[in-house]
């Protein structure tokens, strides 16, 4: 019992099942956790009294037949949780609090699990570091001086610290995976569309998605099976037959097909990442799957088409913080127009800021046509690679990200050298596809590193079984030392 | 191209966004550096692609124009950081 938080979200309901153990000490053994790891600063809200209430409630009267029975989970501050605090990491969300519930949080809750937390994160998801979160940076539990990757590195940090059995992200560069990469956890960006956005504080409403971070495939399968869905309230929604991706996971890849894009062997990449890569085509092939090589063109632009479209969204969407309705508002200002502007200017951090800036200036009139519409036309591009390939393969097998974690303010002064960490991971977002990170194996310092499995549109499944048959024959164990407590 | 002072506080002015005059020089740095990056789209010829408007296979969907909520001023209004009655109060008087 002692160790009940150190095992997979699938064990722990089975535990709960057979009644090993109940709801409420499994949350109190979180609640434990989670105050021996304050050091972490990986939770910006905690709800332990409503978690308690729920817990008991639970125990009370179990429903067994759900899928996340009796479970509390801490989730990225990033979504609205009806009366508590959603910050989305930024001093002008500071004393938001939401009069409703995110889509795919209330698919949580209605699959039986309850908040125990909301989770830091960069500032409106931007920043692949944790380092841009108005509460602070998050540290990873690999190494007391290593980012947890971001946006989702609250999510990572606690998911591998034993603070939450799983968790959610959203990703719309690879806020998911670079982090779940950093942390040696599993990690889903799932096909635009098929998990809502609806009540999620938006950041690029092309990209943004939400998805999973867990400690194994099968319990990634079971949290993307609870938190998808077709929702009305979404108008790019994926209107489908909700997947049984639990009931579905099969270990056997024998004969498909795993496509291997020679783009992704950038310049100046670690020895090691490309290591990494061929211990993973050795597995995927002794396992029976077939290796082929292929094109991705346009990788190399990728980034840059991400670094106009994202910002030029973002630029809109942000548009939105006025400091009127709710928010931050200043004091300062003789008229409306200096209240707005010192509003956005003290309640944004600096790379917020950047990225407004770059947005407004990419869609103003005169520079639209050179980058906006450019941006768009090469997206197109982007994302036809990806469609010729899939002629041709089941998946895509590249690294997840260029590096192991990075130490805390070894990139903050340089933003292009930040923006360079995705660059694995943001064709994906802007193709629509769905891609897993997976743990892989550890650099020389003893760091985590990360394989991404990219699949076809909705083949989510594929890439789980894939994901599953790669975990069982890795031989991956995160051996992450408990020196914060 | 390059962005020079002039231009990134116009800019800055178009976002609702006042920008301290001491920290000009280190966001005019950081911005060419971003737009040398993304200027690298300019190797590509791109006279004959369309633009990608739509990620999904589907058009977006709007749902009949009915009214699904409402009387919910209480909670709307709850989170303005200055309201008087029924009413958000922009930046002076309320």
């Amino acid at each position: 019992m002692s160790n009940i938080t150190n095992q997979s979200l699938s064990e722990i309901l089975e535990s709960i099942k057979s009644k090993k153990i109940s709801s409420l000490e499994l949350t109190q053994a979180y609640i434990k956790n989670i105050e021996n790891a304050k050091k972490l600063n990986a939770f910006v809200t905690t709800t332990f009294d409503q978690a308690l209430e729920n817990a008991k409630k639970f125990d009370n009267k179990p429903n067994n037949e759900q899928l996340l029975s009796g479970v509390p989970l801490a989730v990225k501050d990033l979504f609205c949780t009806e009366n508590v605090k959603t910050t989305a990491g930024s001093n002008i969300l500071n004393n938001f609090v939401p009069s409703y519930e995110s889509t795919v949080t209330k698919n949580l809750w209605n699959n039986g699990a309850f908040l125990l937390g909301k989770l830091n994160c960069d500032e409106f998801a931007m920043g692949s570091s944790n380092e841009t979160s108005f509460f602070g940076n998050v540290i990873n539990p690999v190494g007391d001086h290593l980012v947890p990757g971001g946006s989702s590195g609250g999510s990572s940090s606690a998911l591998a610290a034993d603070l939450t059995p799983a968790t959610i992200g959203t990703d719309t560069g690879g806020s998911i995976r670079q982090p779940a990469s950093f942390t040696g956890t599993v990690g889903l960006k799932p096909t635009y569309g098929l998990c809502s956005r609806w009540g999620i504080v938006a950041f690029a409403s092309s990209l943004d998605q939400a998805g999973p971070m867990t400690k194994t495939v099968n319990d990634c399968s079971i949290m993307l099976e609870a938190m998808s869905g077709f929702d009305e309230k979404d108008s790019t929604s994926i209107n489908k037959k909700k997947e049984t991706y639990s009931k579905n996971l099969k270990d056997n890849i024998k004969g498909l097909k795993i496509g291997i894009p020679k783009e992704y062997r950038v310049d100046n990449m670690p020895k090691e990442i490309d290591e990494l890569w061929e211990k993973g085509k050795k597995i995927l092939k002794d396992l029976g799957a077939q290796l082929i090589d292929i094109s991705l063109p346009h990788t190399k632009y990728a980034l840059p088409t991400y670094y106009i479209v994202a910002p030029a969204e973002a630029s809109s969407n942000l548009a939105r913080y006025d400091g009127v309705r709710y928010g931050y508002r200043s004091q300062k200002g003789k008229d409306l127009i200096e209240m707005y502007e010192n509003t956005r200017s003290e309640g944004f951090g600096d790379e917020v800021k950047r990225r407004i800036l770059i947005g407004t200036y990419v869609l103003s009139s005169g520079y639209y046509d050179a980058y906006y519409l450019k941006a768009q036309k090469v997206r197109q591009l982007i994302k036809k690679d990806f469609d010729d390939s899939f002629t041709k393969v089941d998946a895509i097998l590249t690294p997840s990200t260029p590096s192991s974690a990075f130490k805390i303010g070894e990139k903050t002064n340089d933003p292009v050298s930040m923006y360079l960490n995705d660059i694995f991971t943001v064709p994906v977002n802007l193709a629509g596809l769905p891609a897993l990170s997976l743990p892989a194996g550890l650099d020389k310092q003893g760091y985590p590193l990360g394989l991404q499995l990219i699949g076809k549109a909705l083949d989510e499944q594929k890439i789980l079984n894939i994901g599953y048959a790669f975990e069982k024959n890795c031989g991956y164990k995160n051996e992450i030392k408990k020196w914060w407590s | 191209m390059s962005l020079d002072k002039e231009k990134i506080k116009h800019v800055a002015k178009l976002a609702r966004i006042s920008v301290d005059e001491a920290k000009v020089n280190s966001l005019t740095k950081d911005l060419n550096s971003i737009f040398k990056f993304i200027e690298q789209l300019n190797e590509l010829n791109t006279d004959k692609v369309e633009p990608l408007t739509s990620i999904l296979n589907q058009s977006l969907r709007s749902r009949k124009d009915e009214i699904s909520d409402g009387k919910i001023r209480e909670k709307i209004l709850k989170n303005s950081p200055k309201k008087n009655e029924e009413f958000f109060c922009s930046s002076k008087g309320g």
